[in-house]
């Protein structure tokens, strides 16, 4: 299925949680944070959101600046 | 001398905000950080790279240290409402700077739309810093909405150039009630420390120490312009006169008169 990540389209294989999807990605959960379909997802449900064709994600981190 | 400033119901002794962008690395910037005193630090929020790991910046800043996210990349109040909530729901507190920019080419801050969201954010119990363009009605606006404190701009961001808005920021000093921190365009320690001087109850700095050739020594340099500057403030500084007048007594001469 199809899912947009940071903007960009991504086809991923089989239906995953977003807890297994981040973790497969090699991202440090205590780093990030996550929109799922413009809605912030709180680190403690991960497990309970299942991703789901045409989904789009926001996974941001904290940078330097100003 | 104990002279503590209070923004968000927090006492704060450093008048020196510090950015954490453009350093060379994560060390130079935490040694900086320190350095520099600051009681406050800004960071951005972007999307990850997803094709590289990096170290997680908030490691490097010192646990003593308040966070506060800025809202760059916004284009408007929406958006920097937006950035606002996912710093807070990543655990970084709810301390916030709005910066709203739909300009390119100076970077100048759009000040209606960075009074709309700082009206959202203060009813969702954020403490909210505006970025801002110098101008008193929109300043007493944010004020009277709740911002804890006004950050006009000295110059274009990462320009360098110092407090050119020295008159506008000067009516917001004497004006606001809440505490005036001159953000973006100072680029030595003088600069800053004439922002303190003039009243100014802090300023945030990052370009002029993060490419300084020194990074750490720069920003031990601007935590002693700061001071120094809130010393002179305190101390109250001599008015200007157009002619001389004289330091040493004008009697006693040794002359054969």
């Amino acid at each position: 299925m199809i899912i947009r990540i940071n903007g960009k389209e991504e086809r991923i294989e089989k239906t995953v949680n977003l807890s297994a999807f981040i973790g497969a990605r090699n991202l440090r959960p205590e780093g990030i944070v996550v929109e799922h379909n413009a809605r912030i997802v709180p680190r403690e449900i991960w497990e309970t959101v299942t991703l789901a064709e045409n989904d789009t994600l926001e996974i941001i981190s904290f940078v330097g600046g100003g | 001398m104990t002279d503590l400033f209070r923004i968000g119901g927090r006492e704060l002794r450093s008048r020196l905000l510090l950015g954490t962008g453009k350093f060379p690395s994560h060390d130079v910037m935490k040694k900086a950080v320190e350095a520099s005193g600051a009681d406050i630090v800004t960071v951005a929020l972007r999307r990850v790279d997803a094709t590289s790991a990096t170290d997680n910046i908030l490691d490097f800043i010192p646990q003593k240290c308040v966070l506060m996210t800025n809202t760059s990349g916004a284009r408007n109040a929406d958006e920097a409402v937006r950035i606002a909530r996912l710093a807070r729901a990543s655990g970084a507190g709810d301390w916030v700077k709005i910066e709203v920019i739909r300009d390119n080419k100076y970077l100048l801050p759009e000040n209606l739309e960075t009074l709309k969201a700082t009206e959202i954010l203060v009813k969702e119990g954020f403490i909210v810093l505006p970025y801002m363009s110098p101008d008193l009605s929109m300043a007493r606006r944010m004020a009277d909405a709740g911002a804890a404190a006004v950050m006009p701009l000295g110059a274009p961001i990462g320009s360098n150039r110092g407090l050119r808005t020295r008159e506008l920021v000067g009516i917001m000093v004497r004006e606001i009630k809440v505490p005036v921190i001159v953000d973006a365009g100072l680029g030595s320690p003088s600069q800053a420390c004439e922002c303190l001087e003039m009243g100014c109850a802090a300023v945030l700095v990052n370009t002029a120490v993060a490419i300084a050739e020194d990074p750490v020594q720069m920003a031990a340099a601007f935590r002693e312009a700061v001071i120094a500057g809130r010393r002179a403030c305190l101390a109250g500084l001599p008015v200007r006169g157009q002619v001389a007048n004289a330091s040493s007594p004008l009697t006693g001469f040794l002359r054969n008169e």
